[in-house]
This record gives structure tokens, sequence and C-alpha cells, in this order.
């Protein structure tokens, strides 16, 4: 009984993912995997849809779609920007749907809940270098499901036993190897076939593995070398027009005055709208928008954030954190370890707003009619971002086509909606498709930053150095508390305090909690790397002052502390070694370590680094340790701890958004620094194989770097740096 | 104004005012998508094209200075040799990640490539350093321009 209800459940979801498509959510990415040539691209409407409903076509769930034409579309139920998930994914179900990768197009998924929720963040969203861990699974099941079901049609055409026939490449082939059938000419037979429960079909054992854990091609490699790929800001449609926009300076201010005439004399201009929070200019290019508003000479009515300063939020920081905090963690009795310690170490750690700055700036294109709103755009949160459409427009959900897109960058940017939701608020007052394109300034003044954290820490050594207590309170926003408020509880945001509550250490005594303070007129949101990012940097360089404290060697004395976690004690032991860590290195020179656990990996990095009486700080290479579980393309994770790494280490060295007068004083790359070509150092990745639980890496890297940086400066200075981005100045040598 | 440029060896008629960026004309009034936008200020590299062989910033260079110039964008680079040689470094040292930026990328390398055939590690450094990736991608990046390049 419990069976049957399962099958019929999937059968619905299979019907209602095929209607989802029908309606048009489906796009094709890119146009290499079938062969087109560069100018069919152009010719064709960007929002072309796949040919999904082609009789007869092979459906069995919510990710495999083979027509009898032989075409095997794989859906993404995560979106790809830049991580390689359209590759992992499609190597997840490619390698127990027995296809090459060279042999299937893939497809952005449209918001469906049920088809595809990630189940480890329960939204789906995608974030939290998540997408391997929650698919790993559920893709390989719903492959082994496609091709048992194609089997069994071929099977049933021979009229021979399904067990003695094999699938390869897209063919099935009998016992013999005479007889063989291509997965097009079983589409429709298959199709005919019930589906099975995909917890009852068998897996492969990993060690059988022929694609997963290979150094595979990205699927999405040769449409991002000439040009091809579509992004959500390269959406062309009959009729669209582009709107640039000037958002309020200050959030919750308005536009007291818009030149409205002077805007519409520029050739090219159409329309102004003003929404008071913004002002858009729409016109026949992006051009002519943009002189357009500047024409507009708008003047804003800064509202109540007028004043907000960081000097403010920064005080307001330092008196709260002075209070009690939600409890994360507390074992043991810190304060009566503390009072009894032989040495005391103290300190107080803060990092300030990041601005996410992807390379493709915010933009949404919107078609709003009486009753339906269709949205192209690069979003990691389709269902959020549908859901909100719906309530702005009163339109039913089914009525919001979201069209997902190749994202330029996401770094959690695109997990925010706000940019769809501006978008909609203008096309209200458009007639037809409109495209709004956020200004580099824009964009950066308009973020939603990774919050300012401050923090306080104790720590009580014994005669011996050991940490015997360890206190850590977190102060900053809770971006947890406004996302996903159900996740938090008794005001403990878990994101918060996420490799600070449990850092990989043996602490007997340790007291961890978290105050949440919001600062006025400034938006917060996820920025990569989450919780992890801020709190790996603190606990990681705390634990070097203690290290400093009891004379030890930093990695010595962290392994004296990772007995119990031989993970963590693997991954460093790596890394270190493959640094050279202990060799000798000039003065002014120095090495610096870090070692962390979060998204389900382990990871330690080796710094090396050179600072310049000036004070410039020189990274020269950066080594790293990870230790992922079973892996689907080491490729991959190479590429994400290289850019990741940048990531992370790009904010350590430049980053932070600072307010004034409440407007953001950073606005486009001049301000808010980017790391270019000749400043990075190399980046060595050594993968740890074993056969432990896939673990995420896309924001693994960006977390742990900053530690290992101010580390390796300890290392070369003796100056302790305590707050990010790194203050040159403060390391200029005293000679 | 009316303008003809020739782009990709094909010629254009637009309609536009003369101090229009030469990138919105391709993007928004011709339709090629595949320079892109990224901070309208010469910060980036995104917009990079060749204006008669020159890597040139498009989001700074005016519509009506153009001229009878020849213009060519990412969509038509592969018919230049260097072109050809670094999509395919970039394609077999994955290079790529979001791939945002790489259509500048690319174009920033085929023109340091044309004049500087084998480039050393600082003039690399000083043709692609006005070309900002956000994934990160700059360590294979180098890789590929060298091995394009056979240094
Ligand atoms: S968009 Fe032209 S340099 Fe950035
Ligand atoms: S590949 Fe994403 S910005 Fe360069």
């Amino acid at each position: 009984m419990d069976r049957l209800i399962l099958t019929e459940q999937i059968a619905d979801e299979t019907a209602m993912s095929r209607r989802a498509l029908l309606q048009g959510t489906g796009l094709l990415l890119g146009f290499a995997l079938t062969g087109a040539s560069t100018e069919s691209v152009f010719a064709a409407p960007a929002s072309q849809v796949v040919e999904n409903e082609v009789a007869g076509t092979f459906a069995p769930n919510g990710f495999i779609r083979i027509n009898p034409t032989g075409a095997v579309t794989l859906i993404m139920p995560m979106v790809e920007m830049g991580q390689g998930v359209y590759t992992s994914l499609s190597m997840l179900l490619a390698e127990e749907l027995e296809v090459k990768l060279d042999q299937i197009q893939v497809q952005h998924a449209p918001p469906n809940h049920a088809l595809y929720v990630n189940s480890i963040i329960g939204i789906q969203n995608t974030g939290g270098s998540a997408s391997v861990r929650a698919f790993w699974t559920p893709l390989r099941q719903a492959g082994s499901v496609g091709r048992n079901l194609l089997i069994a049609a071929a099977a049933k055409r021979w009229n021979v036993d399904p067990a003695t026939c094999r699938a390869k490449d897209g063919v099935v082939f009998d016992a013999s190897g005479s007889k063989h059938l291509s997965y097009g000419e079983l589409a429709e037979a298959a199709a005919k076939l019930p589906v099975p429960p995909a917890a009852n079909v068998k897996l492969k054992n990993p060690k059988d593995f022929i694609l997963i854990g290979t150094r595979a091609k990205r699927v999405d490699s040769s449409i991002k070398v000439d040009g091809r790929a579509l992004y959500g800001i390269d959406t062309r449609l009959p009729g669209m027009k582009v709107a640039a926009v000037a958002i309020s300076p200050v959030l919750g201010g308005k536009a007291k005055t818009v030149d409205e005439k002077a805007a519409l004399t520029v050739k090219g201009v159409r329309q102004v709208v003003n929404i008071d929070e913004a002002v858009a200019v729409v016109a026949d290019h992006m051009g002519a928008a943009k002189k357009g508003l500047e024409a507009a000479a708008i003047t804003w009515d800064d509202g109540p954030n007028g004043k907000v300063s960081n000097a403010d939020i920064v005080k307001q920081l330092e008196e709260e954190s002075k209070k009690p905090g939600a409890v994360a963690r507390n074992v043991g009795d810190v304060g009566k370890a503390l009072a009894e310690a032989a040495q005391r170490v103290d300190a107080i750690y803060q990092v300030p707003f990041l601005a996410h700055a992807a390379m493709e700036p915010m933009n949404c294109t919107v078609h709003l009619q009486k009753d339906r709103c269709d949205i192209w755009v690069g979003t990691q949160a389709p269902t959020i971002t549908q859901s909100l459409v719906a309530e702005l427009t009163g339109l039913p959900k089914e009525a919001i086509k979201i069209r997902n897109h190749l994202i330029g960058g996401g770094f959690g940017r695109r997990l925010e909606a706000d940019g769809t939701v501006l978008a909609v608020k203008i096309a209200k007052h458009v007639d037809g498709p409109v495209k709004v394109i956020w200004s580099r300034e824009e964009d950066i003044q308009h973020d939603m930053y990774r919050p300012y954290y401050l923090d306080r820490l104790s720590a009580g050594l014994d005669a011996a150095g050991k940490p015997v207590a360890w206190t850590h309170r977190i102060a900053g926003s809770s971006v947890m508390a406004r996302y996903y408020p159900p996740y938090v509880k008794d005001g403990l945001d878990p994101d918060a305090v996420e490799a600070a509550a449990e850092p990989p250490y043996a602490l007997a005594n340790i007291h961890v909690d978290f105050v949440r303070v919001e600062p006025a007129g400034v938006r917060t949101s996820w920025w990569r790397g989450v919780g992890p990012t801020h709190n790996v940097f603190v606990v990681e360089s705390f634990i070097d002052e203690l290290a400093h404290a009891a004379k030890q060697d930093p990695v010595a004395y962290r392994k004296g502390l990772l007995g119990h976690n031989p993970r963590a004690l693997a991954v460093l032991s790596l890394a270190a070694e493959k640094a050279g860590w202990g060799s000798p290195l000039p003065a002014r020179h120095g090495r610096g370590v870090s070692v962390q656990f979060a998204y389900g990996s382990y990871t330690s990095q080796v710094a090396e680094v050179e600072v310049a009486a000036d004070g410039f700080v020189k990274v020269k290479r950066i080594v790293c340790a990870i230790d992922c579980g079973m892996y689907v393309n080491p490729d991959t994770i190479e590429a994400q701890v290289q850019g990741g790494t940048l990531f992370g280490l790009t904010a350590a060295l430049h980053g932070s958004i600072t307010f004034k007068d409440g407007r953001v004083e950073q606005s486009n790359f001049d301000s808010y620094l980017p790391m270019r070509i000749d400043e990075v150092p190399v980046v060595e990745t050594h993968l740890i194989k074993n056969a432990e639980a896939p673990g995420g890496v896309g924001e693994a890297p960006t977390a742990i770097v900053s530690a290992a940086v101010t580390n390796a400066i300890f290392a070369a200075t003796g100056r302790r740096v305590r707050s990010l981005p790194i203050d040159t100045n403060s390391l200029k040598s005293s000679s | 104004m009316a303008f003809t440029l020739k782009i990709n060896g094909s010629s254009h008629e637009v309609d536009v005012d003369g101090d229009i960026p030469l990138l919105w004309v391709l993007r928004d009034v011709l339709g090629m998508t595949g320079t892109k936008f990224g901070c309208g200020q010469a910060l980036c590299g995104a917009c990079t094209v060749h204006v008669d062989g020159q890597a040139v910033r498009s989001c700074q260079t005016r519509v009506d200075s153009v001229g009878d110039s020849a213009v060519t964008t990412i969509e038509a680079i592969g018919r230049a040799p260097q072109g050809a040689a670094l999509q395919k470094a970039w394609l077999e040292l994955e290079v790529v990640q979001c791939g945002y930026c790489q259509s500048g990328q690319i174009m920033s390398a085929a023109a340091l490539l044309k004049d500087t055939p084998k480039p050393t590690d600082d003039e690399i450094d000083a043709a692609m350093s006005g070309n900002v990736c956000r994934c990160g991608t700059y360590q294979r990046i180098r890789a590929a321009i060298k091995h394009a390049a056979g240094v």
C-alpha cells in the first residue's frame, strides 16, 4: 500500500514538472551541445524553450527527458554561477543513466519545490556549498530509475530478462551484445512503463564509478569562450525596452525632484518611471537610458537613515557585545577554568561589511501582463522569487514564470530577490517587456552586505600552555532571522555561530554566544562562505594567539589539540608538509596556517607572505589541503579552491563597505577593489581521497584563507591583525 | 545620427547619438551580447573589443569615435589565429567559471598575443591587469595564455 502511494506521488510530480516545462519555464542555456553555429544563436530568441513535449518523451522524474529523436536533456535543480554545478550534477545523473556528458544537454529547472528542493537547505536554493551533498543520492537514483526503465523497455521488446541486458553510452544491449537499441528508440516504450520508487533502485558501488571522480570537462565551457552563453542580462525580447535605474542612496529615502522633461529629450528615451524609492529611465537601449538618467538630475529626500555612519554602527556593536547573548555552546565551567588558568588571553576581532560585486551587475527582465508575469533572471532562489512576485502582483504563483539563467557570479547575492522585486515595481508602469539593469555603482551601493561583526574572545591556558577555557561572543546582524526565521530558535542564529560553536580543537571548557545587533539603514545578507567566513578568521587567529602565548609552533600546537579529530589532523598535516612548514624564510617573510571544518568538509591552508618595509603585503603562495569525502570532479574542486581562495583573499586585503550620512562610500572597482592578475598568488590544491560522505567545496577556501594570511603576517612581522581588511599602515617596519 | 560600423567583417547601420558607448550599440542595438557590461568606467575589461586590432574598452568608446575602423568582438575572435588558439587553450585548461568576464579576458589576451607572441609573466600582468575576474580564474588564465603562446 505504501509503495503504491509513493508511486502515485512520483507520477504526479512528474506530470507537474512536465506541465511546468510546457508552460515554458525551461531554457536551453547554450547551443554548443547541440552543435548549432554561432550565427544561429544570434538569430534564436534568447528564451528558446526546449522541445520537451515531443510526443513520446520519456520523463521518469523531474531530472530526465529523453525524446524519440534521441535528445537527452538533464534538468538542473541548482543554478550554475561558475561553481561547476551543471557539470557535477550531470555527472551524478549520467553515471547511473549510462550516458556520456557529450550526449546530453542541460536545462535550467523551473521553480518547483516538490521536484527540486535542496534537501540540506529546505528550499530550492543554490547555496551553502550544498548542491553535491543534497543531490548526491537523489540524482544517482533518478539516473538509475531512468536506466532501469529503458532496459526494461528493451527487454520487453526482445522478450528477454532485463537482468541479462546492460546499458552503455545511451544504448541498451542484450546479453550477446548483438542486439541493441538507443535510448531514443526506447523512449516512447519506456515512457509507458510504471516508474519504480527511487528508493528501491540499486545504485552502483562507488568503486565501479566510471564518471564520478574523473576530471570530466565542464558542460558549459564552450559557450563561455565565444560569447554564446546567455546570462540574465543578455535577455532580448521583441518590443523589449531597457531601463537604467537610480535607487535612493539612503535606505528608506525618496526621490524629491526628477527632471523628467530633460530625460525625455534624450534620443531613444521613452519613459521615466518614478516609484519614490527609485527612478527608472526606460529607453530603446542602455546607452540612452543612462544618458536620460543623468539628465533627470534626481535629488533625494534621505528619510530616517540619513545619519547612519560606520562609527555609530561599530559603537553600537561595542556596547551590545558587552551583554550576554543566545548561548550556542556551553561545556564545562568556563568561569572557573578561566579564573584558575595560569595565563589569560583576551582579544576583540572585527570584520567589515562586504559587497558581493559579482561581475554581472544586478538585472532582471519583466513582462507583466494582466494575467501573468514573465521573469528572465539569474537566480539562486527561484521559488522565493516566484512567491515574492506573486505577492507583489496579486497573481497566483502559477502565473509567475521564472526563466532562470546562467549567473555571472552569485556569491550569495542572487539568493535575494530584491532586484526582481524592484524590476517588477518598475514594470508595473511599463507597457511590454522591460529589462532593468543596475549600474556597477548601484550594484555596489545597494547590495545586501555581509554583516559587520564584532567578536570578543577570552581564553585561559594552563602552565603547559594548553587552553583550559575558551569564550567567544559574536555580535552582529542575523541574516538567518530575516531569511529563514524558523531556523532561529531562542535567538540563536545557527549560521552566525557556525564554525565558532564547535571549533575542531579539544576544548574542555567552552562558552559561545551570539548577540543579535541589527544596524539601522543597512541591509545584510548571505555572502560566499556565510557564517564560517567570519568565524574561521576569528577562531583560527585566536588559536594562533594562544600558540604564541604558549610559546609553541602554530602547527604543533594545533596538532596537540586535534588528537580526537583525525580528519582535521590529516588535512593540517598534509597542508603543512606540502608547504614546507618549518623550512627557513627570509626576514619579513612568514607562513601562517588555518584549519576548518565547515560545509561537511575538512580544510587546511598554509599561506606564505612577504611584508614590505612600507607594510605592503604580498601573498606568495597558498597551499590548501581538503578532505571533502567522496567527490565528483577533482578539476572543479581545484578550480573552486583557486577561485574561492581569491574571493576570500580579496576581502581580507581590500574588502570594506563603509557608511557615511547613510550612504555607501564605495562605488565601483576603483574604490571597492577586486584582486587583479598581477596580485594573485599561486594556489595549490591537495585533495584527500576517501569514502566519507560528500562535503561542500565552493565556500571552504573562501572561509579559511584570511586567517592563514593574517597568521603569516604575524609570523613575518610580529603584528597581530585583529580586524579586516588588513591595514598595511600598521605593518610598516619600525626600523 | 546614423553611423555605419564595420563589425566582424560586415557593415551595420545604427541611428544613435554620437556619444553613446559602443558597448550598448553592440549589445542593445545590434544584439551582440557576447561583449559584457561590468563597470561602465574602464575599470574591469568585461567590455573589451578590438578596434583596428587594438584592445579597447567599449564602455568608454563613443560610437562617433569609431569611424570606419574595423571592430572585432568575441563572437568573431575565433577567426583570428590568436583568438582560436586562446579559445582552444581556455577549453583545454578549463579556465571558465561563471564565464561572465571571459569574453573580455580572451579579447585582451588576443591583443596581447598579436603584438607579443611569446609574452613573459610581466607582459601578461601588464596586458591583463585591466580585466577583473571575480570568480578568481587568474591562475588558469595565465596558464592558458602561455599554453596558447607555446611558452
Ligand atoms: S564595462 Fe567597460 S571596462 Fe568594465
Ligand atoms: S569567470 Fe566569473 S568573473 Fe571571471
